[in-house]
């Protein structure tokens, strides 16, 4: 087969995939783009009329008897609130995370396939399930509670479901394992020889994690952040279910735009200040992470 | 250089991998991800109606559970979309792997894989509300909707890149020669591809479509946003059974359904395992 025809009919066989993700995955993108500077209409969908109302409405708020703007920050609220969220999200994942990967990275090599295993049975299952689980145990009249007073560490149940704490306990165990597997891949990979120099330079364990295993580990630390910290950002399901609908983050309340709140347009305005959110950590990943893995 | 990585360290019984404290860290962590789900396990067999009171040990509820008409119409609806997109993303998947790996990048194949990857970027709620709109779109200007078929290619979408990375793996594991020695010996292109290629693939090809199967067996944030009347999936079927008061039969269906990932995973993990150890 000449050259010319083998490249030609190897796109032909990856035009199929890029042709569906194309058009039922990059097109609907560009739609919101468009209903994200339309005006809503009454139930649902858009009037094609021509507006920046969804952007104006993120910022200020109409006043319904001049029509006057007022700079409010309800919104700039729920964004910083879920910044907050999945930041805090991923500094306990890596705080949890890091060790364990470590741990399971230094185990005989029979042993790290049935942890590895253990790891990644909760990341391919069912969030919504999982964070069920979290819901049952966490209620006031949930296994927690139950414990804690058995314990007479409290002498009633502590109200958890519903509150922040419950929805930061989600993100937690919703992304422990996004952390913990490229922690891992990276871990793995480390070099032994560079602890034992560190050693025979009289460092100490404190040191040699500090300056040696750490360092050489940055890859993995900032792709496990980042694994964590962008499905955190946009939780649709931990919210909704552990926040009962009261406490808000930028993921439930893109969805209420397109339900109850009928207001599509600014629900896709609100997608795409995400999207932008997620290209800037990307960014970042890829400025940090490039062209600094091979030390040793 | 080498020696001096395989040469222990002399007798001292210093282990220089050792951190104190991090197994601890990693036995909580374990705690942490299995307890809820063991805990809900547990009582899916309990024989009362509470799910935080145990009384006795019954396998009631997944009668109650197998023989509930809406639990049995979701379960039809998310096999039949669950099957055809891992079908249609599998095929996809390999052709695209096959005519992505193993030799110099066609033009354009950079911005191809780029595609193919996209879904993994993009949160999932901005996925689920831009499908939704774009279905609205097509309704509206063309009045076309696939009916289920609408959540069929939204989760082929998604599904596509997660049957992609396990065949691209399994390829980039595979040399070209016995490729070579087919064609020396007259075969066709295709007859290369199906008598010795697919074979040898088929290890990556079956852990893809198993990830592919349990990403759209299990999702609910893109199926909620754009499932029509009636088109209700086990997850959405599940959420809805949250508005009563919750009995062990939720149990058992989340049992069932966490049954049916553990499984998928699980086969996924072992077969691309087994290529590792005799490759």
């Amino acid at each position: 087969m000449s050259e010319a025809s083998d490249i030609r009919s190897r796109q032909l066989l990856t035009l199929p995939a890029v042709a569906v993700i194309t058009l039922f995955g990059v097109l609907p993108l560009l739609v919101i783009v468009v209903y994200s500077v339309l005006k809503p209409a009454t139930y649902g969908g858009v009037v094609w009329q021509v507006t920046p109302q969804a952007y104006v409405n993120f910022l200020f708020q109409q006043d319904i008897i001049d029509d006057t703007l007022h700079f409010t920050t309800d919104y700039l609220q729920i964004f910083a609130r879920s910044t907050l969220f999945a930041a805090l999200t991923t500094v306990v994942c890596l705080a949890l995370g890091f060790p364990t990967a470590y741990f399971m990275a230094t185990r005989p090599p029979g042993q790290r396939n049935w942890w590895i295993l253990l790891i990644t049975i909760p990341f391919w299952t069912n969030l919504l399930i999982r964070t069920l689980a979290v819901m049952l145990i966490i209620r006031d009249e949930g296994l927690l509670n139950d414990f804690l007073i058995w314990l007479h560490a409290i002498p009633k149940p502590i109200v958890i479901l519903y509150t922040d704490t419950a929805i930061v306990l989600g993100l937690l165990y919703s992304y422990l394992p996004f952390m913990v597997l490229p922690l891992y891949a990276s871990l793995e990979k480390l070099d032994f020889r560079l602890v034992e120099a560190g050693f025979d330079l009289y460092a100490t364990r404190g040191q040699v994690l500090r300056r040696i295993v750490l360092p050489l580990t940055k890859p993995g630390i900032i792709a496990g952040s980042l694994l964590v910290f962008i499905p955190a950002l946009g939780a649709y399901v931990t919210p909704l279910i552990l926040g009962g609908g009261r406490h808000l983050l930028i993921g439930d309340l893109i969805a209420q735009q397109f339900g109850s709140g009928r207001n599509w347009p600014f629900g896709c305005a609100q997608a795409l200040i995400l999207m932008a959110m997620v290209l800037v950590a990307l960014w970042f990943y890829v400025r940090n992470a490039t062209g600094r893995v091979q030390h040793g | 250089m080498a020696e001096v990585a395989t040469t222990p360290l002399p007798n001292t019984g210093f282990d220089l991998r050792r951190q104190p404290g991090f197994g601890a860290v990693a036995m909580l962590c374990l705690t942490i991800l299995y307890a809820p789900i063991l805990v809900l396990i547990v009582y899916s067999f309990n024989a009362n109606d509470l799910v935080t009171r145990w009384s006795g040990f019954s396998m009631s509820w997944y009668g109650t559970a197998l023989t509930n008409a809406g639990f049995y119409a979701a379960a039809r609806n998310t096999l039949t979309i669950s099957l055809t997109a891992m079908v249609a993303a599998t095929i996809l998947a390999t052709l695209a792997a096959v005519a992505t790996t193993r030799r110099a990048p066609f033009p354009g194949q950079g911005a191809a894989y780029m595609v193919i990857n996209l879904p993994l970027m993009v949160p999932e709620i901005i996925t689920a509300v831009a499908t939704l709109s774009f279905f609205a779109l097509l309704a509206q200007w063309f009045g076309l909707s696939f009916g289920i078929g609408n959540l069929i290619l939204a989760h082929t979408v998604f599904c596509i890149p997660f049957a992609y990375m396990p065949i691209r793996a399994r390829l980039e594991d595979m040399d070209l020669t016995l490729e070579h020695a087919a064609a020396d010996l007259y075969a066709t292109p295709w007859a290369t591809f199906r008598r010795v290629t697919l074979p040898l693939l088929a290890p990556g090809i079956s852990s893809g479509a198993a990830l592919a199967f349990i990403v759209s067996f299990d999702d609910f944030t893109i199926t909620q946003l754009v499932a029509g009347p009636g088109q209700t999936t086990l997850p959405i079927f599940i959420w809805s059974q949250l508005r009563r008061p919750i009995t062990p039969e939720l149990n058992a269906m989340c049992t069932i359904l966490l049954g049916v990932s553990i499984l998928f995973v699980s086969l996924s993990f072992l077969i691309a395992n087994r290529r590792k150890a005799n490759p």
